[in-house]
């Protein structure tokens, strides 16, 4: 009895002392301009999206997207200091404070959204996925059906876990979920041969399969069980680094339907600044309307983010285009005046 | 010092400590009701929508967060008391190699504890896990008159299946803890004086006789301690089932948090769980110290 009394005395010390950060209520967008530093919650093994490269640097489309963030904020892309996460830490890591905002391929969620549930709030989605399996060619498996009471690995932690089994219960199909904490071990139970099939994001079974020995022995199902909206998110309560996320994505965008590059932009603000009469360029770019210091940012800001990483089709092209390392077809997420469903409202 | 002084400062102590817990408290429910996370257990019973590989009782995802918990709790047991069961006796075993005559068993058992016992635990369960089963390929049965079978799926023995995830935890936390197991019982056993050895030896005991008889009882109580605290660090490692894909407590645990964003509630429910599991280990051994030391009194 007493040793149970005393260790209840302990816990309640331990957990007392975890929640000692103690802040005002300010925004963290002016926490990041006076740290001069943007802390991004990352995956980091994710070719494509955010993978250490040999000389030790993050590449990819989730951490341009981070790259982004700060040029707008602090005005220098390379002010960056990346976190690598797993699926299970990271919203614990933005509601603590140890990051201040998360670029980890998250699916944008009713649940992770709410003030009830993990209360965060999602900035524009930038990459449209979808859940799919991968099996070996040589298995013979063309559908979900033919997965019936076979094993199929699963990272855990993740809406990933949910899709699988919502997909085989509604098919009234009984099936083995082994579930990994990583997707590294989840690829290697799958081609250890300890499941028929392995399920994810189809972008990221795409990257998986790029680094596997036959790339060619691999199938990715048509089947595809879920949307997957993947967007950066950041702390639920704070609405004015939210706005400013929210609008430095739609920067991203609106430069692409402009046809704004990084290499013409020094060029549009020349011609915008020499002709009074192209007002919606000139509010874009920021010299007119002061819209940049509405959301809590320079007017110029997205001059500094396109001429560090480029518009959103050009960041795509560099990690996910034809001539990369992880080729995957733009598909749905294309333009909306091509095909796609990317669209940024209007910059007013 | 005075009784009145005594009681001053038993009043001082009493006030700083709840004092400080009072602060620590308030300070917890402050910052907990501030970033709008706040206290509620009620996901508990809603429905977990996941499956699970292994269950020793039914389980749909229709079922609530609370029975997957208790699930995963009962993996947990099921595979720490079946390691401790062979932890035991494979460190017996070895302990008694070790601390024998036989310089070659005594060598190689040295070399076993000296290999386990250096390398980190994660490292050992990934290669029982990814080198040991899945290693065997899936068309690789090794088969006997349909009673057992071995696959990278797992072990089937007369109609009852332990799958390669339960394996490889189950034996690398048995061989990981034995090494430290063997250590303890060599030392229970050297305490014993020389002087016993030679007592018996006099007195035309056999070796085996006398080891029992003799040394064993009197070595008992020095390895009981050492034994109790291999036990609850076996307890606590297995949450490293993570790594191997076993769903045990803290594996559903990571899922669960997940899902409902009750990152603190969670770790509570978890902390509670290791905490009963190890006082009632604890609570068995010192029983059972009691009782060894008892017999001793009167024999």
């Amino acid at each position: 009895m007493r040793r149970l009394l005393s260790a209840i005395v302990g816990i309640t010390t331990l957990l007392a002392g975890c929640a000692t950060t103690n802040q005002d209520n300010s925004s963290r967008l002016d926490l990041i301009k006076n740290r001069n530093e943007l802390i991004c919650g990352v995956s980091g093994k994710i070719p494509g999206f955010s993978f250490l490269k040999n000389d030790g640097s993050y590449q990819g489309l989730d951490v341009d997207i981070c790259k982004a963030f700060a040029a707008a904020i602090i005005g220098d892309s390379e002010k960056v200091q990346y976190r690598p996460l797993t699926a299970a830490e990271r919203f614990t890591a933005i509601k603590t404070g140890e990051i201040d905002l998360l670029s980890r391929n998250t699916t944008f969620t009713l649940s992770r959204d709410s003030s009830k549930g993990n209360s965060l709030t999602f900035a524009p989605v930038v990459f449209h996925d979808g859940q799919g399996l991968m099996v070996k060619r040589d298995s013979k498996i063309s559908s979900l059906k033919d997965l019936a009471n076979k094993s199929i690995c699963v990272g855990s932690g993740t809406t990933t876990e949910q899709n699988i089994n919502d997909a085989f219960e509604s098919a009234s199909l009984p099936y083995t979920p082994i579930k990994y904490q990583d997707l590294n071990q989840v690829v290697a139970g799958y081609l250890q041969g300890r499941c028929s099939a392995m399920t994810s994001d189809r972008s990221q079974l795409a990257a998986a399969r790029s680094g596997f020995q036959n790339p060619k022995e691999h199938i990715i199902l048509e089947d595809v069980l879920s949307k997957e909206p993947l967007a950066p998110a950041s702390d639920g309560q704070d609405q004015k680094l939210a706005d400013a996320m929210r609008w430095i994505v739609f920067a991203l965008i609106s430069a692409e339907e402009q046809g704004i590059t990084k290499s013409n932009i020094d060029e549009k603000v020349q011609n915008a600044k020499n002709n009074p009469q192209l007002k919606p360029l000139r509010r874009f770019l920021g010299i007119d309307g002061g819209l940049g210091e509405k959301i809590g940012l320079s007017n110029d800001f997205v001059v500094k983010v396109i001429s560090s990483t480029g518009n959103y089709g050009e960041i795509y092209e560099r990690h996910l285009g034809q001539d990369s390392e992880v080729p995957i077809p733009r598909g749905r997420n294309e333009l909306y005046n091509k095909g796609g469903v990317h669209i940024s409202p209007p910059f007013n | 010092m005075k009784i009145n002084q005594k009681i001053f400062l038993q009043l001082g102590i009493f006030i700083i400590f709840f004092g400080l817990m009072g602060i620590l408290i308030n300070n917890l429910t402050v910052n907990l009701a501030r970033t709008g996370i706040g206290f509620n257990f009620s996901w508990l019973f809603k429905p977990a929508s996941f499956a699970l590989a292994e269950h020793p009782l039914p389980f749909t995802s229709s079922d609530s967060y609370a029975w997957a918990l208790f699930i995963g709790w009962l993996n947990s047991l099921k595979v720490i008391v079946s390691s401790l069961i062979l932890a035991t006796l494979l460190g017996a075993l070895i302990g008694f190699a070790r601390a024998g005559k036989n310089s070659l068993l005594g060598f190689i058992s040295a070399a076993y504890i000296t290999i386990i016992r250096q390398t980190p635990l994660l490292l050992q369960l990934m290669f029982w896990y990814f080198v040991g089963f899945l290693g065997l390929k899936d068309n690789m049965f090794i088969q006997l008159k349909n009673i057992f079978s071995v696959s990278n799926q797992g072990i089937e023995f007369s109609g009852l299946t332990f799958s390669s995830e339960f394996l490889a935890l189950l034996l690398g936390l048995s061989i990981f803890t034995s090494a430290f197991i063997a250590e303890v019982i060599r030392g229970g056993i050297l305490s014993v004086s020389r002087g016993q050895w030679e007592a018996f030896r006099s007195l035309g005991l056999s070796e085996r006789k006398g080891f029992i008889r003799i040394i064993l009882p009197q070595a008992l109580p020095a390895i009981i301690p050492g034994l109790t605290s291999q036990y609850l660090n076996l307890a606590k490692n297995s949450t490293l089932a993570i790594a191997v894909g076993y769903s045990d407590i803290y594996a559903i645990n990571d899922t669960i948090i997940n899902q409902t964003g009750r990152a603190i509630e969670c770790f509570i429910v978890l902390l509670v769980s290791f905490l009963l599991l190890n006082l009632l280990i604890t609570n068995t051994m010192e029983i059972f110290n009691k009782l060894i030391l008892k017999s001793r009194k009167y024999s």
